[in-house]
Order: structure tokens, then C-alpha cells, then sequence
């Protein structure tokens, strides 16, 4: 029965991961613009020109696995509420608090995520608006 | 558990012996002349003087503290192998040191030798271990715990600490806020009047060297209106307190219409204090503008960016350093090794800024301010340089070795920490 039901969940798994790959659309030039210039004016000073972010104060978004995770949810809450927990991040504890974005609109900050989700070393999908606008609705 | 702690005493043991053995032998020590390494350690340095590795990688080496028999204290922010003291040895002379020890279940960043104590702090508390004669510790695993339940609200944590050598310890309690704005780091929003941090952070505690279990009530506010001091020193000169503020952040992100992104790289300027009981340095309230040579009203409470604070409550700067280059270390130079310019004048090891950005970052150096009779007489320079590794960084990570803590060598050695690669750098004066 757990076997079973194991076979069920991986069909379930491959399935859902086919169905991606074939909605996935490239990711355009004028998105990656976009977000960049968002990225020059709201993030650049803390998280640094090479996403290093500053060791020990700012987390770095180069490499960090909140950034490149399939679960974007987690990603497009930060910006839109900031973040001041006292937490380990992939190993290592940062002081500095992060202000909420939530004054930039929903492309926007779908554009920046992409940004850093596709810049330096990091490879992951793109953030729509309309899963930035689905969280914001939720988060209300 | 029992076991590691047997193995602990073993190890400790073991440590003691190979150092006693060797701390009588003062010929052998004093007949093999120190060298310096071949490149000096990396570093850039003024004419006669030579730097050498003294320990590398011994974990997030904050501040640093030496026994009048050369051993080396080091405090780490983050415990390695659940220790955060590292002790340093040389046994054989050559300055290099071979034995390493390790104590203390707390990371933090103060350490300092008053008398026959070192003391050590936590982001909370204050310790004080027993010094044997020969500068080990009497019992390692117990301190005595001298200040307790010290604000640590996750910014500006380190509790820095520096003592009179009269009974008294001040211990640095740094801001948990960039600017005490409504909303910490957030565009616009702003400052809170009268500013509640200052209540219990923001400024210099005062509390008595030996009482055990001391917290704010025990303590006394010995200066206020501090953002947040790593570096801190006694001049025995004057016997003064003197300090290094870090300056405040930010000022463009916050407030983009007074501020464009070149002044923010160049505002406010990093500042020493010359401390007396009461002293207000006027954080969050105004800053030091190191161009106008003013202190202008924050933007938080009202400022426009050129507006001077005429706040008789607020003192000036013994000496301003520029923006954002974040002063972790002060060390007053007693010794006679170094030329006569040196005796008295203060050593600042900044840890390197962040906040220039877009505009590459600066400091990752050790700057020397001449000091007479308790007093800058004159500009300050860079002593040491090149802990970077580069020669332009774009990015805070970019910076290999980032200096954090100072002390003296019994022999008048300057020793400087780095908090990035854990290296001990040994500065030493050969020219003649």
C-alpha cells in the first residue's frame, strides 16, 4: 500500500514536473532590464553589486538557497514584508534588519525576483506578477 | 559529556606543561631574532617596519588581548569546535605560535587584560578568568561572571569592552537600530522623540571590575547618544575613556530626495570621541558631516541634509575618519619599539565599509592618529594596508582579511586580528 501510493506521488511528481517545463517561457531581455534597475535602486546597497551581500550583516543572494527555490512563496514574501527574524541562513546569522518593498508594483517586484533568481550563479524559473499579486492578496 | 570534558583538562594540561617549560627559558627566547615573512604578511607598511603571520584560520578572531609573557588571547564571535577563546603560544621564539588552546562555551567580541584578569564578553554578559603568573588561566572553566543581561537585539551586538585599571569596566552597548526611526531601514520613515533605545543601548556602561552578576541597575550610563562602538580604549595619558563610533547608514536609501548616492557614500563620518561621565555624541539625532566639518540635524528628525545642530548637548569629534569604514578596533601605543612619533598615538583598525556602494568600498586598514598629551595633534594616516587583498573592492566579500582587533606585544609589537580568515598579523619595527 505505501509502495503504492509512493509510485502514485512520484507519477504525480514527474507529471507536475513535465507540465512546467512545457508552460516555462524563456526569460527576456526586458524582463532582466527591468529587474535589474529595480535591483540598482532597492537592493544594491545592502546586497552589493555581485549579490554577495556583506558577510555577517546583509545575506547574500548569490547562491542563497531562498533565492533559488522552486517555492517562490517564501522569496516574494520577503520583499513584501520585509525581514527582521533572528535566523540561521544556509549556516550563517545576519544582523541587519530588511524593509518591506511593498510600495513596488507587482511586475516590479516579479521582474527583480527573476533579476536575482537568473543573476551571478543563480539558474531557477521566472516570478510572474500574478503570483506576486496572489501573495500580496493573501498576505493582506 | 564526561568524557570531553576529561579530554578537555588533558588537553589543557598538556598545554600548560609544554608553555612552562618554556616560559623560564627567557635567553633562549630573547637569542632568535624575530623575522619577518618574506612578502610581510601581505601588508603594505611604512618604511623600516615588518609584518609576519603570527597563527592563520583560528576562526572569527575579534578582539584581541596579550599576557606580559606574550600569550595571545583571542576572542571569536562564533565558537569553533564549541569553544570561543582561542590562546596562541610561540614556544620556540621564532613569533610564529605552534600551541593552540581553546576555552569559553560563548562567541562575542571583547576581550582585555586588566591586572591579573582577562576579561571576555558574549553579546549579553561579561567574564573574568583568573591570570596565573606565567599568563595562563587559573580555571578555564569557570569564570566569574561580572555583567549579565545586556541588550542584544541582533544589530550592533558586540559588547566591546576596555577597563580603567581602577576598578571600573566600560562595556559598549551598541543601538539595536541604524537611526532609531519608527520603522528600522525603512524609506522615510521617521525618527522617534525622545529616541527609547537610548534608554538601554546606544552608549557606554560603566560597572565596577570585580562584583559578580551586575546588570543595568548595578551599572551606570557612562555616555550616551553612541550609535555603536567596536573600538574603545583607556589613555593613560589622561586617563580618558576614548571611543570609535560607527557612523549611521543608509542615508540615501532612506531619504533619496536629500541625498544622492556619491554624498551617501561620503556621509556621515566615522568618529573618536574623547569621553567624560555624561558625554552625548548626539545619536540618532544629528550626525558628523566630515566635509562641513559640522554636526547636521538628521533627516529622521527634521534635517535637510545641510542643517547644523546648534545643541550645546551634543559634543564634537576628537577626530573624524571617513564614511562608512567601520572602526572595530582603538589602541592607545605605549610601547618603545616603534619610533618616538608612535608613543601615546592611537592605532584604529577599520573592518571596511559597505554602505558606498555603487562606489567601491574602503578601509580594510590600520590608520594611526598622533596623540600628544591626550590630544590628536595632527591628521591621521594609514599604517597598515593591503589586508584586502585587492586593490579595488566592489563588494564587501571581495575583502580577504578584514582587521577587527589590536593589541600590544609585551615587546611593543602591534598585533592586529582579522575576522574574516581568522589571520594574526604581527607588526613588527626594524629600521634603525
Amino acid at each position: 500500500m505505501k509502495a503504492a501510493r509512493g509510485l502514485m506521488m512520484m507519477g504525480l511528481l514527474c507529471f507536475g514536473l513535465n507540465g512546467f517545463s512545457q508552460t516555462a517561457k524563456p526569460i527576456t531581455k526586458s524582463v532582466m532590464d527591468n529587474g535589474k534597475a529595480v535591483y540598482l535602486s532597492r537592493c544594491l546597497a545592502c546586497h552589493q553589486v555581485d549579490g554577495g551581500g556583506v558577510p555577517r550583516l546583509n545575506a547574500p543572494l548569490d547562491g542563497a538557497s531562498a533565492v533559488i527555490a522552486a517555492d517562490k512563496a517564501k522569496l516574494i514574501r520577503i520583499v513584501l514584508k520585509g525581514y527582521s527574524d533572528r535566523v540561521e541562513i544556509d549556516g550563517e546569522y545576519y544582523s541587519n534588519n530588511m524593509a518591506p518593498h511593498a510600495d513596488l508594483n507587482n511586475q516590479q517586484i516579479a521582474d527583480v525576483l527573476t533579476y536575482i533568481r537568473n543573476s551571478w550563479s543563480n539558474k531557477a524559473s521566472a516570478v510572474t506578477a500574478a503570483e506576486v499579486k496572489a501573495l500580496r492578496a493573501k498576505l493582506k | 559529556m564526561r568524557k570531553n570534558i576529561s579530554f578537555c583538562l588533558l588537553a589543557l594540561g598538556l598545554s600548560f606543561t609544554t608553555f612552562s617549560a618554556n616560559a623560564g627559558d627567557s635567553t633562549k627566547l630573547a637569542s632568535k631574532p624575530i623575522l619577518p615573512d618574506a612578502d610581510n604578511a601581505g601588508l603594505k607598511l611604512p618604511v623600516g617596519f615588518g609584518a609576519l603571520k603570527v597563527a592563520d584560520s583560528v576562526g572569527r578572531a575579534r578582539h584581541i588581548a596579550i599576557t606580559d609573557q606574550g600569550t595571545i588571547y583571542v576572542k571569536l564571535s562564533r565558537l569553533v569546535n564549541g569553544k570561543g577563546i582561542v590562546v596562541l603560544r610561540d614556544n620556540d621564539g621564532d613569533g610564529r605560535t605552534e600551541d593552540k588552546g581553546a576555552f569559553g562555551d560563548f562567541g562575542g567580541t571583547g576581550i582585555a587584560i586588566s591586572g591579573k584578569w582577562l576579561y571576555a564578553s558574549s553579546d549579553q554578559e561579561v567574564y573574568r578568568y583568573a591570570l596565573t603568573p606565567d599568563g595562563s588561566l587559573v580555571n578555564p572553566m569557570s569564570p566569574q561572571k561580572i555583567v549579565t543581561g545586556l541588550i542584544n537585539r541582533r544589530q550592533h551586538e558586540s559588547k566591546s569592552i576596555a577597563l580603567d585599571g581602577k576598578g571600573n569596566i566600560y562595556v559598549n552597548i551598541g543601538a539595536f537600530s541604524n537611526s532609531c526611526q519608527e520603522k528600522d531601514r525603512q524609506k522615510g520613515s521617521m525618527g522617534m522623540m525622545p529616541c527609547p533605545v537610548l534608554d538601554s543601548a546606544g552608549g557606554i556602561w560603566k560597572f565596577d571590575a570585580e562584583k559578580s552578576n551586575q546588570s543595568y541597575g548595578d551599572g551606570k550610563r557612562y555616555a550616551t547618544g553612541l550609535r555603536n562602538v567596536v573600538g574603545l580604549d583607556w589613555n593613560k595619558q589622561n586617563n580618558q575613556l576614548f571611543v570609535m563610533q560607527h557612523g549611521r547608514d543608509q542615508l540615501h536609501d532612506l531619504f533619496p530626495d536629500l541625498y544622492d548616492q556619491k554624498t551617501n557614500a561620503e556621509k556621515p563620518a566615522e568618529t573618536m570621541y574623547a569621553i567624560k561621565e555624561g558625554s552625548n555624541a548626539g545619536w540618532p539625532y544629528v550626525y558628523y558631516d566630515p566635509e562641513l566639518k559640522q554636526k547636521i540635524v538628521a533627516p529622521e528628525y527634521g534635517g535637510d541634509g545641510k542643517k547644523v545642530s546648534m545643541d550645546p548637548a551634543f559634543q564634537d569629534p576628537a577626530i573624524a575618519f571617513p564614511a562608512h569604514m567601520a572602526p572595530n578596533a582603538l589602541l592607545f601605543y605605549t610601547g618603545n619599539q616603534f619610533p618616538a612619533k608612535y608613543k601615546n598615538g592611537a592605532f584604529v583598525a577599520f573592518h571596511g565599509s559597505w554602505n558606498r556602494a555603487p562606489l567601491p568600498q574602503e578601509g580594510y586598514f590600520v590608520a594611526f592618529v598622533p596623540f600628544e598629551n591626550g590630544k590628536p595633534t595632527g591628521q591621521w594616516e594609514i599604517f597598515a594596508n593591503g589586508f584586502a587583498g585587492a586593490e579595488v573592492v566592489t563588494s564587501t566579500r571581495v575583502a580577504q582579511h578584514r582587521p577587527c582587533g589590536l593589541a600590544q606585544g609585551p615587546d611593543g609589537s602591534l598585533y592586529v586580528s582579522d575576522d574574516s580568515k581568522g589571520t594574526i598579523y604581527r607588526i613588527m619595527y626594524n629600521g634603525k
